[in-house]
């Protein structure tokens, strides 16, 4: 029996189960329950404060949970110092030895797991190729830019070929280019070496680009686990909603579920037909979420569920055109089309009368 | 456009005028407590010594001579190299290096302590580090002395605890002079290793358990070279006035331990006292201080240079 279960887990990375952090009175992490699988780009994502980095920190071995358990390819972690997992962290703030030139910060995981010194450098050597700064290896880390420094600290985690790469927000130091840059940089340098990233960050977009799977964090709790695209089209709460992206919420009243849809009308009688989601129930008042990209202007409706609206303000934000529009019932919408000629989506002048269409199964039901 | 610009001149250069008079009081401190008496120090080492204390305006030798050479009793014999004087010097090295060392072995981890403390605690631990040296060092030595003495409370605990028989006989040798220097001067070792220590990253010590290394190698390889300027600072701190002082010697080492600093007080109190000589010493130590510290300077370039 026993043989079966943890053969069953070691196919997952990391099988955190009912985790809790507690730091005296205050709770991090509240009844985690988390699988990451092996080989994926996984991505914690959460504002400041929901237990992201605490999440983290427990799993390199820097702090403990104080109830639960976390496990490592089946192995269950408990108490083991963080110099004793097969794990790399990539640091906030990087944490390069000062004091060492960029090749030996790079090597010293490799000395310390026994290797001999020449072989340290040598594959240290090679890593510093892999990231493209090989002609930095004699400097100190204090005469790098930023994003070397990061490059150099990625390079050091890799170096010992952990089972596993934690890193806490390795880009919120660099700047927008970079990030960009490096981004693609890192989901490239998953698939190569085929080590399972476990990726910290607060910001959505960071998210959405790189990861294979995100979990959605707020207080302590995961609220959403799923792919990137799920998780943006298919948020299960109005936090996600509201985190992933932006959204219009609109308070609806469900009026009958057949099947699959449900029959909602919004504030000012207005129906609308939604795809009907769990725990939606007749006559519940629920929220429904729209994304600004899934909603177009006609001059005439085009359809019973247009909306009749008129133009506030059109913001121009260089690949995209943003209207905002007062609907007659009163609550405003945000619409985006992008700025090409192919997206062929009309825009209105401000103080325009519009009516603003959803596109089909858009629309996303929202319980809490 | 050029009324603003000689304007401007003129505005600087009254301000680098005003800057030049503003360091005055610097530089006179600088001169007056700093200089002058090392030079005084220095002429009157080439004095001829006045016999109830005081010099004779007449240049003389006699005071280095006196300190390196040995003359016989009547100054009539061939010179042969004088060891009194010397070994005075070398067991003042070896003293003060002993309680450098006790202050260092004390004071890291004091220090590192007090660093870890969350930050709204540390201000009182170093205050409370301070406390006992607002008493007199006199009082303080002499209370040192009662505490070591064969009836003191420490001999009575170890005894009272069974890990000793008879009372140690503390007071009068060696150790209770490195024990009286390395209590005078531990906080000069704990404040420069706390104030290194807290503007430390811990997220290397994390970063290095990350990557393998255990606590022992963590402190050896990351936290001890971040912290070196502190520990270096803290050392000489405490060897330089070690190596001077005369009161530990003085009221807990006996008359056969002494150090340099009682042989030139000697020289300067009462009737039996010779400047000229006071001072040559006073010079000798001075020259060897700078010599070792400048060896100690070399070498941490070199060491630096090669890593």
């Amino acid at each position: 029996m026993q043989t079966v279960m943890s053969e069953t887990s070691s196919q997952n990375a990391i099988d955190v189960q009912n985790a809790v952090k507690r730091f005296g009175d205050f709770t991090a992490l509240k009844q985690i329950c988390l699988a990451i699988a092996d080989n994926e780009f996984f991505t914690l994502l959460g504002p400041s404060g929901c237990g992201k980095t605490t999440l983290l920190r427990i799993i390199a071995g820097f702090d403990e949970v104080t109830e639960g358990s976390v496990r490592l390819y089946g192995e269950d972690l408990g108490a083991l110092p963080p110099n004793r997992r097969p794990v790399n962290t990539v640091f906030q703030s990087y944490a390069l030895f000062p004091h060492m030139s960029v090749l030996h910060n790079v090597s010293f995981g490799l000395e310390m797991l026994g290797k001999s010194p020449a072989e340290a450098r040598e594959r240290a050597g090679r890593m510093l190729e892999l990231v493209q700064l090989s002609q930095f290896a004699d400097r100190r880390p204090g005469q790098l830019s930023g994003g070397q420094q990061q490059r150099v600290a990625l390079a050091r985690a890799l170096a010992p070929q952990p089972k596993l790469l934690l890193l806490d927000e390795p880009l919120s130091a660099l700047d927008l280019k970079l990030r960009k840059a490096m981004r693609i940089e890192l989901k490239h340098l998953q698939r190569e070496t085929g080590i399972t990233f476990v990726f910290v960050t607060h910001d959505q977009e960071e998210a959405l680009t790189m990861s294979d799977r995100i979990a959605v964090m707020s207080e302590g709790e995961l609220q959403q686990v799923g792919a990137s695209r799920e998780i943006y089209e298919r948020p299960c709460n109005r936090f996600v909603a509201n985190f992933i992206g932006d959204t219009n919420l609109l308070e609806v009243t469900v009026d009958r579920i057949e099947g699959a849809r449900a029959a909602c009308h919004l504030g000012g009688g207005h129906a609308l037909i939604c795809e009907a989601v769990e725990g939606v129930r007749d006559g519940a008042r629920v929220h429904l979420s729209v994304r600004p990209e899934r909603l177009f202007a006609t001059a005439e409706p085009t359809g019973p569920e247009a909306l009749a609206a008129r133009v506030v303000e059109n913001v121009f934000t260089g690949t995209d055109i943003t209207s905002i529009v007062e609907l007659a019932q009163g609550p405003r919408l945000t619409l985006r089309s992008s700025n090409s000629e192919r997206g062929n989506r009309r825009i209105f002048e401000q103080g325009a009368t519009c009516f603003v269409n959803m596109e089909a199964g858009a629309g996303r039901l929202l319980v809490d | 456009m050029a009324g603003g610009t000689v304007s401007g001149s003129t505005a600087s250069s009254t301000y680098r005028e005003a800057r030049g008079w503003l360091l005055l009081p610097a530089w006179s401190v600088l001169l007056f407590f700093s200089l002058a008496p090392v030079i005084m120090m220095l002429i009157y080492s080439f004095l001829t010594k006045e016999h109830r204390g005081g010099v004779i305006w007449e240049f003389s030798l006699s005071a280095y001579d006196q300190f390196f050479l040995d003359r016989g009793l009547f100054g009539d014999e061939p010179p042969r190299i004088q060891w009194t004087y010397i070994a005075i010097f070398w067991r003042s090295i070896w003293q003060a290096g002993a309680a450098t060392l006790m202050s260092l072995v004390v004071g890291f981890p004091t220090a590192y302590f007090i660093a870890t403390r969350p930050a709204t605690a540390r201000p009182l631990w170093v205050f409370l580090i301070t406390i006992p040296y607002w008493v007199n060092l006199l009082i303080r030595t002499v209370s040192m002395k009662f505490l070591l003495r064969e009836q003191g409370p420490l001999n009575d605990f170890l005894q009272w605890t069974g890990a000793i028989d008879s009372p140690l006989q503390i007071v009068n040798t060696n150790l209770a002079v490195q024990i009286g220097l390395f209590y005078s001067y531990l906080p000069f070792m704990v404040l420069p290793i706390y104030a290194a220590v807290e503007r430390y990253d811990f997220a290397l010590s994390e970063a290095a358990a990350d990557l393998y290394a255990s606590k022992w190698t963590t402190l050896r390889r990351i936290l001890l070279p971040a912290v070196k300027p502190g520990v270096i600072a803290g050392c000489i701190l405490v060897f330089v006035p070690s190596l001077g002082s005369f009161l530990a010697p003085d009221l807990l080492g006996g008359a056969r331990n002494f150090m340099i600093g009682s042989l030139i007080e000697e020289q300067f109190k009462g009737n039996a006292g010779n400047w000229p000589f006071g001072a040559a010493a006073s010079m000798i130590l001075l020259t060897l201080v700078l010599l070792l510290l400048l060896v100690f300077a070399r070498q941490q370039a070199r060491a630096e240079r090669r890593s």
